[in-house]
């Protein structure tokens, strides 16, 4: 049942849930969720939502699949209804053949609303589910029951599911919620025909997480030691997920007054030894990017994550947006050596997030991480993650000196890396300045100025960056060498730029794809040389100026020919970005790629 | 006592250039003088500071060395302090840079207890950039960003400290050596947050609050009476200023640190923790997402 196409098929059903916040629409999507990963489908779960704890528009996009789903998709075949705002906003776009599911004892439905072809689903949820429970919330698990038959999903999932959730709280709790589930699930089908799907069910039990948790999970795995936060939305489930857990691994999770103290207490604990880690979005970021740049020049490790939202100044604190790129290269004052990653999907969330620690102990330099709301907050069906591929490289350390004459910290080696003594080893004590200093550590910024010495140590901590950039693995098109078009990108764009090439593929469409994740130190050549081989170039991203397109302007001198920028806050959609891969190869005159 | 003691460890091999008289050089020989008392190694000493004058003193001081940012020196040290509690962590700084700039550092630290000593070197006054007012700068004083005299109310650090619920509070005077030495000595072995404000008087941009006018007015509330447990009391000595001033310990008392209630720290200092997960920690994270 492939959007709008009216055809049904099991490939891939969106399911909307849709109401006010606190009516308790993430737990109706989680379970639904859940019971489908269990089952060996795939999901995506993207929250629409607003920065109030009750009342407003709330509505989460579910895409289930028997494949990899890549993305929320753009129109729903399902949707659940918890209010009348939902059923006018929403029910005019169900595809044909969908469903259309509420409480008809509660909400008056207008006529019209609902277009020929779709299925109105009105359930007498208040006396269904008052044989349950007082909580209005019980509503919604007699909505998701019917769902699940109208879907033609088998209920034991969902029953599996409830269990599981409720199981800490009673058998009570649980044969109530499982009770109006099931009763949900005999009103339709007693009452109506379900949509008939047949799904792939394999059996195969996978991870169900969002892109924070992966972020948090990696930071864990990676040997993190501390992580301080100042709450901020979309960066606070990192927070939320590693405060119980991460002192169960050893792990310091400090709240802190603000994001300056968030940033200097991980740059302390990085220092003497610990690894560490910071998150928080760009108004946060943009706090702590005095003390990003005494991270370099002290040289600590030290990671920093910033999961972007729509800016400038609290601009849209639950929407998603990519428009912290020059943020992140530009923090701070002065010129200095650092990592920018922007992991493109949940796996590399985690994967490139114990690369960073690494990267951030070898080069002794601060490690930004670029994710945005879509990325951290969306939940996604991944397979499991290997932890056996994780290694843990601490850089060169000096844990027992006995060199030829004094320790120098500052040491200026042809790698521009330093050996690394932390605080508490003998014989290497030394002052760690915020000045420009001497490799020993002294002091030379005001009244020891010695130019030379300045370039020196400047030259030496810029030198780590070359080195970085002989060691990053390089980028790589994904798809067919030859296409006709190559879709650039970066970031949380990977999904529905996947989707979309996937969907072209069918219509015999052959499009490539570059996703740039080692944002910086910027890897020029390589990327020159694909961008020079590619025939017609469009790059899609989540800003207004793209600043992607313009890094790769200023790094290779190369212009990208076409462009898709989405500002408005929501998620780009497969069919979308379709419309404009259509678009731009359809057009005969091609702008040069060269254009300096 | 003092001159028999082996302080040479704490110095560095780089000479002070703080203007000649200038109240820091007291401030930095007692913090020698405590920590040879004490008798640590240097190895195991982190001093940090922020930026200002005063916020020099670990490059002249022999042990390991923090010279942060303008008021983030707190903040640091309670990363470094968290990141590895065997570490001995005294934060070294000036008024401007924590009562001013890093007055919210200041007093969550306070809050948190962490096992760390705060020193601040309080002259009233920016001495770095040449003589502005500062937060503790009194009322009605010329500086050159008040030329008609400063009209906001000065802070009074040791009323902050006991509100903000610091379990150590502590006042020393740059030119009463063995004392602050001896306060030093007290606030690094308390356990718990400790501050430790020093008149130092700046001798180049200060002319009012000098070494003659603090040696007029300075007493030590150990030799008048004082109780360190009463806190009303601590407060109200802590008003006193025109005619008498109090030194000493304003107040200390014991409660648990931050380090001691984190059960993140059962398994060790944070920095000497060995990485990793083992594979049946790695499965029943994994296995908690599905």
């Amino acid at each position: 049942m492939e959007s709008q196409s009216g055809s049904v098929s099991p490939r891939k059903v969106t399911v909307w849930i849709g109401g006010a916040a606190g009516d308790g629409i993430a737990s109706v999507a989680e379970t639904l969720a859940k019971a489908c990963a269990r089952t060996g489908l795939y999901a995506f779960a993207y929250n629409s939502y607003q920065s109030l704890i009750r009342g407003g528009h709330v509505y989460m996009q579910i895409r289930i699949g028997s494949k990899k789903v890549w993305s929320q998709g753009d129109f729903s075949d399902f949707l659940i209804a918890l209010n009348t705002d939902t059923l006018q906003r929403h029910a005019k776009d169900v595809s044909p053949g969908g469903v259309v599911i509420y409480n008809k004892e509660k909400i008056k439905l207008e006529p019209g609303l609902i277009k020929p072809g779709v299925t109105d689903c009105g359930l007498p949820s208040s006396t269904i589910a008052n044989k349950f429970g007082k909580s209005a919330i019980m509503q919604n698990t007699v909505a998701l029951g019917a769902l699940s038959y109208l879907m033609n999903f088998p209920f034991e999932p969902i029953q599996d599911v409830l269990t599981s959730t409720f199981k800490r709280k009673g058998d009570v709790v649980v044969n109530a919620n499982v009770g109006a589930a099931k009763a949900g699930y005999d009103y339709a089908k007693e009452n109506f025909k379900a949509v008939p799907l047949t799904w792939q069910f394999t059996h195969k039990k996978r991870m169900f997480l969002t892109g924070n948790q992966a972020v948090a999970l990696g930071a864990v795995a990676a040997g993190c030691k501390f992580y301080s936060a100042y709450p901020m939305t979309p960066a606070t489930g990192i927070l939320h997920w590693l405060a119980p857990k991460g002192p169960k691994y050893g792990m310091v999770v400090k709240q802190c007054e603000d994001e300056i103290a968030a940033m200097n207490m991980a740059v302390g604990a990085g220092h003497v030894g610990a690894r560490a880690m910071t998150g928080t979005s760009g108004g946060g970021f943009a706090l702590m990017t005095e003390a990003i740049g005494l991270a370099a020049m002290i040289e600590a490790p030290v990671v920093v994550v910033n999961c972007q939202r729509g800016g400038p100044s609290t601009g849209l604190p639950t929407k998603t947006e990519q428009a912290d790129l020059f943020q992140a290269l530009g923090a701070s004052q002065g010129d200095y050596p650092k990592f920018v990653l922007a992991p493109a999907n949940i796996e590399d969330a985690f994967y490139m997030t114990t690369e960073a620690f690494n990267l951030a102990e070898i080069y002794q330099c601060p490690v930004i991480i670029l994710s945005d709301l879509l990325l951290a907050e969306h939940f996604e069906t991944v397979d499991d993650f290997d932890f056996s591929k994780i290694k843990i490289d601490r850089g060169e350390m000096v844990t027992n000196y006995s060199g030829n004459g004094e320790y120098k910290r500052y040491l200026s080696t042809p790698s521009g890396i330093s050996p690394r003594a932390v605080p508490g080893t003998a014989n290497t004590v030394y002052v760690a300045g915020s000045d420009e200093h001497d490799e020993d550590g002294t002091l030379i910024s005001d009244v020891f100025t010695d130019p030379e010495k300045r370039v020196v140590m400047m030259e030496k901590r810029m030198r780590k960056m070359t080195t970085a950039l002989k060691n990053l693995p390089e980028p790589q098109i994904i798809g067919p060498e030859n296409a006709e078009l190559t879709l650039i990108g970066w970031g949380s764009t990977y999904y529905v730029i996947r989707d979309a090439v996937r969907m072209l593929e069918k219509e015999g469409m052959h499009v490539n794809h570059l996703h740039i994740k080692y944002v910086w130190p910027f890897q020029s050549k390589a990327i020159s040389k694909i961008l020079k081989s590619c025939k017609k170039t469009l790059i899609i991203e989540n800003n207004f100026t793209g600043q992607m397109e313009r890094l790769i302007r200023q790094e290779t001198g190369l212009s990208i020919q076409h462009n898709l920028r989405k500002y408005d806050g929501e998620p780009l959609g497969p069919i979308q970005v379709c419309k404009k891969i259509k678009e731009v190869l359809s057009e005969k005159k091609v702008a040069e790629l060269v254009a300096h | 006592m003092a001159e028999t003691l082996e302080i040479s460890k704490f110095k560095s091999k780089i000479a002070p250039d703080w203007c000649p008289g200038c109240g820091d050089f007291g401030v930095l020989s007692a913090l020698q003088k405590a920590c040879a008392n004490l008798n640590v190694e240097t190895k195991d000493v982190l001093v940090v500071s922020g930026i200002g004058c005063s916020s020099n003193l670990p490059g002249f001081f022999g042990s390991y060395g923090m010279h942060t940012l303008h008021g983030r020196a707190v903040a640091v040290a309670e990363g470094a302090k968290l990141g590895n509690p065997d570490l001995t962590v005294v934060v070294t700084g000036g008024d401007g840079d924590g009562y001013g700039i890093g007055i919210g550092h200041f007093i969550h630290a306070m809050r948190r207890n962490i096992n760390m000593t705060y020193i601040v070197m309080n002259n009233q006054i920016y001495g770095l950039t040449t003589g502005q007012c500062s937060p503790t700068t009194e009322l009605h004083t010329q500086t050159k960003s008040t030329p008609e005299g400063s009209i906001e109310v000065p802070i009074n650090p040791i009323q902050l400290a006991l509100v903000s619920g610091a379990t150590f509070v502590a006042r020393g005077f740059s030119g009463s050596q063995d004392l602050l030495s001896d306060l030093m000595m007290k606030a690094i072995k308390h356990k718990g947050f400790s501050i430790v404000d020093v008149f130092s008087p700046c001798v180049t941009y200060n002319k009012k609050n000098t070494y003659p006018w603090f040696r007029e007015r300075v007493y030590n509330l150990q030799e008048d009476h004082h109780d360190t447990s009463d806190w009303n009391s601590a407060m109200k000595r802590s008003q006193e200023w025109d005619t008498r001033i109090a030194t000493g310990i304003f107040y200390q008392t014991d409660a648990p640190t931050y380090e001691e209630q984190d059960p993140a720290f059962k398994f060790g200092a944070p920095a000497k923790q060995k990485l990793g997960l083992n594979a049946e920690d790695a499965k029943a994270l994994v296995e908690n997402f599905k």
